[in-house]
C-alpha cells in the first residue's frame, strides 16, 4: 500500500489564510460559496424579472 | 481595418510577445520553467488561470450564444466555483506538499509508472486533438471577415506564441496572460459601452433588458429535469462540477499555473479570485450577445451573418433566390421594428390588455423573422451542401467592423487574438512540460538528474506540439461549432481522469493495478456511449454527463477490481523520477 503520507494535505483548513476578515481557509471557501448562492439568486432574480 | 486598427493589433500583439520572451529570456532554471517564478502572487496566478480558460472562442462564439439562445449557457459554469473549493482543499496542498511538475506525477506516486502514464497519455491524447481548435477557431472567422489568408493567420498566430512559450516556459505564459487579459478586458468593456450607446435613443439598458427578456434571451436559470436540455441548473451543477473538478484539478495547463508561486496561499487565493469572478464574466459575456440582439433589432440586420459567405453564393447561378431573402427580411425587420415599439409604448402605458396583444404581435414578428433566417441557410445549403451555415460567430466580429470606431477596431481584433495567444501559451506549455516529465524522463530516468538537458527537452517539446497545433489547424477539418466542438472532447476524457484522481485523493485501499484497468474499462464505455448515441436515441444524453458517468464508471470498477483483486494481488510499488 502507498505510503499515506502523499495524499494528506500538508496546510490544515484551519490555518490563516492571510485574507482581511478571514481567520481560517474554511472561512473563505465558505465565503466563496456563499457569494456563488448568490450570484444564482440574483441570476433567477433578474431572469424572472424581465422576462 | 485601417492603419490606425493595424498598428494597435500589431504594437499590443508582437509588444507583448516580445516583452515576455526578452523578460524571460535567461530561464534556464526547471523549475521556474515548468512552475514559473517563485515570486509570483496571486493575482497574476488568478489572472493566469482565467487566460488559459478563456480562448477567443470565448469572445467571438459566445456572444453569439447569447445573441442566438440567450443566457443559458451561464449554467454550463455553475460548477467552477465548487470545483475550485475542492481543488484548494484536496487537490493543490497535495500537489505543493510532494512538490510535482505534473498532476500525472502525483499518480505515479500514489499508485504505479502505468497509471501515470494512462493519466498523462489521455491528456496528451485530448489536448493534442484539441491542439488545432484554439488556433484554428479565431483564425477561420477573422479571415473571413477580414479577408486575411487563413493560412498565414494560423501560422502567424503560431509561431508568435512558440516563441515566447518556448523561450521563457510557464513565467513567459503568466507574464503575457497578464497583459494580454488586461487588453480582453478594456476592449470588452469598451464594446460594452458602445453598445449600449448606440441602442435607440430612449431605449437605455432598462428597456432593451425588457426587449431581450420578452424574447426569450434572459433567462439564464432553467430549473427543468428534463435529461435531454443541453443547460440547466442540474447539468451546470453536476455535469459542470465534474468537467470543472476535472478541468482544474487534473489538467495540466490549469495546474502548471497554479502548483508554482510564491506560497500555498498564492494558488488557493488566485483560484478563489477565478472562483469569484467566472460565472459575472461568462454572464457579462453572454448579455453583450443578448444586448446585441436588441440593437440587430432597431439596426439594419443582415438575413445571415456570415457576410462574406453569404455574398459568395449571393453572387452565384441562385442569386435571384438569396435577393428575395434579403428584400423580404428588410421587410420583416421594419415590420419588428414597429411591433417593438408598440410593446414598448404598450408597457410604458400600463395598459396589461393591450401589452399583451402588443407582445403577441412582436414575438410572431419575431418569430417570422427567425423563419426567413432559415430559409436563409437552406439557400445556403441548396447551393452548397458544404456551405457552413452557423453565424451567430459572425455576429459580435460584424458589431465591432460596423459600430466601433478605428482604433478600437484594431484594439477587439488585439482582444481574439490576445485571447488564442493566452490559451495556446497555457496548453502548450503544459502539452510540453507533461511530454518531458511524464514521458521523456520516465523513459529516460538518467536525465532526470542533468537539469540543463532537461530544460532543453522541455523548450523542445513545447516546439513540437506547437508545430503539431499549427499542422492540426492547417490540414484538419473542424466542426463549424467549435466551442462545442472543445467540449466534448473534453468531456469525453475528462469524467474518467477525475475518476483516477479522486481514487487517488479519497479511496486509499485501491492500488495502481485496479485503477488502471477500471479507468481502460470506463474510458471504453464513454467511447460507446459517445459513438451510439445516433444508433440508440436512450444514450442520446447531454454530453456534460459523460464527466459524471466516466467519474462514476472508473471509481466503481475501481472498487470492483479491487474487491476482486484483494489481497491476493497488491497494489504495485510507486513510481516516481
Amino acid at each position: 500500500m502507498k505510503p499515506p503520507i502523499a495524499t494528506e494535505p500538508s496546510a490544515r483548513e484551519t490555518e490563516n489564510p492571510g485574507v482581511p476578515g478571514f481567520r481560517t481557509w474554511r472561512g473563505v471557501y465558505w465565503f466563496v460559496f456563499s457569494a456563488f448562492v448568490v450570484v444564482v439568486v440574483l441570476l433567477t432574480l433578474f431572469s424572472r424579472m424581465f422576462a | 481595418m485601417n492603419l490606425l486598427d493595424w498598428i494597435v493589433l500589431l504594437v499590443t500583439m508582437v509588444g507583448i510577445a516580445a516583452y515576455g520572451a526578452w523578460h524571460t529570456r535567461h530561464t534556464n532554471h526547471l523549475d521556474t520553467y515548468l512552475k514559473g517564478s517563485k515570486t509570483t502572487r496571486w493575482g497574476t496566478i488568478g489572472i493566469s488561470v482565467m487566460a488559459t480558460q478563456a480562448s477567443a472562442i470565448t469572445f467571438l462564439s459566445i456572444p453569439g450564444q447569447g445573441f442566438e439562445s440567450g443566457l443559458g449557457f451561464v449554467q454550463n459554469y455553475f460548477g467552477v466555483p465548487l470545483a475550485l473549493i475542492i481543488v484548494c482543499a484536496v487537490f493543490l496542498p497535495i500537489y505543493r506538499k510532494l512538490g510535482v511538475y505534473t498532476a500525472y506525477e502525483f499518480l505515479g506516486q500514489r499508485f504505479d509508472g502505468k497509471t501515470r502514464l494512462l493519466g498523462a497519455g489521455l491528456f496528451l491524447l485530448q489536448r493534442g486533438l484539441a491542439a488545432g481548435v484554439t488556433i484554428y477557431a479565431p483564425a477561420i472567422i477573422l479571415s473571413t471577415v477580414l479577408g486575411w489568408r487563413l493560412d498565414l493567420t494560423i501560422i502567424g498566430t503560431g509561431l508568435l506564441v512558440i516563441i515566447y512559450t518556448v523561450t521563457g516556459g510557464s513565467e513567459a505564459v503568466s507574464l503575457t496572460q497578464k497583459w494580454q487579459m488586461g487588453i480582453i478586458f478594456g476592449g470588452m468593456i469598451a464594446a460594452f459601452v458602445i453598445l449600449l450607446v448606440r441602442l435607440p435613443a430612449g431605449l437605455g439598458f432598462s428597456g432593451a433588458a425588457h426587449v431581450a427578456g420578452a424574447m426569450g434571451k434572459l433567462q439564464a436559470v432553467d430549473f427543468s429535469f428534463s435529461p435531454d436540455k443541453r443547460y440547466t441548473l442540474w447539468t451546470g451543477l453536476f455535469g459542470g462540477l465534474f468537467l470543472s473538478l476535472s478541468y482544474f484539478g487534473t489538467d495540466q495547463s490549469q495546474v502548471q499555473r497554479y502548483i508554482g508561486g510564491a506560497a500555498l496561499r498564492e494558488g488557493r487565493l488566485g483560484l478563489m479570485f477565478n472562483a469569484l469572478l467566472k460565472i459575472p464574466m461568462q454572464f457579462f459575456i453572454l448579455l453583450l450577445g443578448a444586448l446585441l440582439f436588441v440593437f440587430y433589432q432597431f439596426a439594419p440586420a443582415p438575413v445571415f451573418y456570415n457576410r462574406v459567405e453569404w455574398q459568395h453564393y449571393a453572387a452565384g447561378p441562385n442569386g435571384s433566390t438569396f435577393q428575395a431573402l434579403d428584400e423580404k427580411n428588410s421587410a420583416l425587420h421594419v415590420v419588428e421594428q414597429e411591433k417593438i415599439r408598440a410593446w414598448l409604448a404598450a408597457r410604458d402605458s400600463g395598459d396589461v390588455s393591450k401589452e399583451s396583444v402588443t407582445r403577441t404581435a412582436m414575438l410572431d414578428a419575431e418569430a417570422a423573422s427567425q423563419a426567413v433566417r432559415t430559409d436563409a441557410k437552406a439557400a445556403l445549403l441548396a447551393a452548397d451542401p458544404k456551405a457552413k451555415t452557423k453565424d451567430s460567430d459572425y455576429v459580435f466580429i460584424g458589431f465591432i467592423l460596423d459600430q466601433l470606431p478605428h482604433g478600437l477596431i484594431g484594439l477587439l481584433i488585439a482582444v481574439m487574438i490576445a485571447a488564442a495567444l493566452g490559451s495556446k501559451a497555457g496548453e502548450l506549455n503544459a502539452l510540453g512540460t507533461t511530454t518531458t516529465i511524464d514521458l521523456w524522463r520516465h523513459f529516460r530516468p538518467l536525465a532526470a538528474h542533468d537539469e540543463a538537458r532537461n530544460v532543453r527537452a522541455a523548450k523542445w517539446f513545447t516546439a513540437f506540439w506547437g508545430v503539431i497545433a499549427i499542422a492540426f489547424a492547417l490540414f484538419a477539418g473542424f466542426s463549424e461549432n467549435l466551442i462545442e466542438a472543445i467540449n466534448i472532447i473534453g468531456s469525453i476524457f475528462y469524467g474518467v481522469v477525475l475518476g483516477i484522481f479522486l481514487v487517488a485523493f479519497f479511496l486509499k485501499h485501491i492500488g495502481g493495478t485496479a485503477v488502471f484497468w477500471a479507468a481502460v474499462i470506463a474510458q471504453t464505455l464513454i467511447f460507446a456511449l459517445y459513438l451510439l448515441r445516433h444508433r440508440f436515441p436512450v444514450l442520446g444524453i447531454s454530453y456534460l454527463w459523460y464527466n459524471l458517468i466516466g467519474c462514476a464508471a472508473c471509481v466503481l470498477f475501481g472498487l470492483i477490481l479491487q474487491a476482486i483483486l484483494g489481497n491476493a494481488k497488491s497494489p504495485s510499488k510507486p513510481h516516481a523520477t
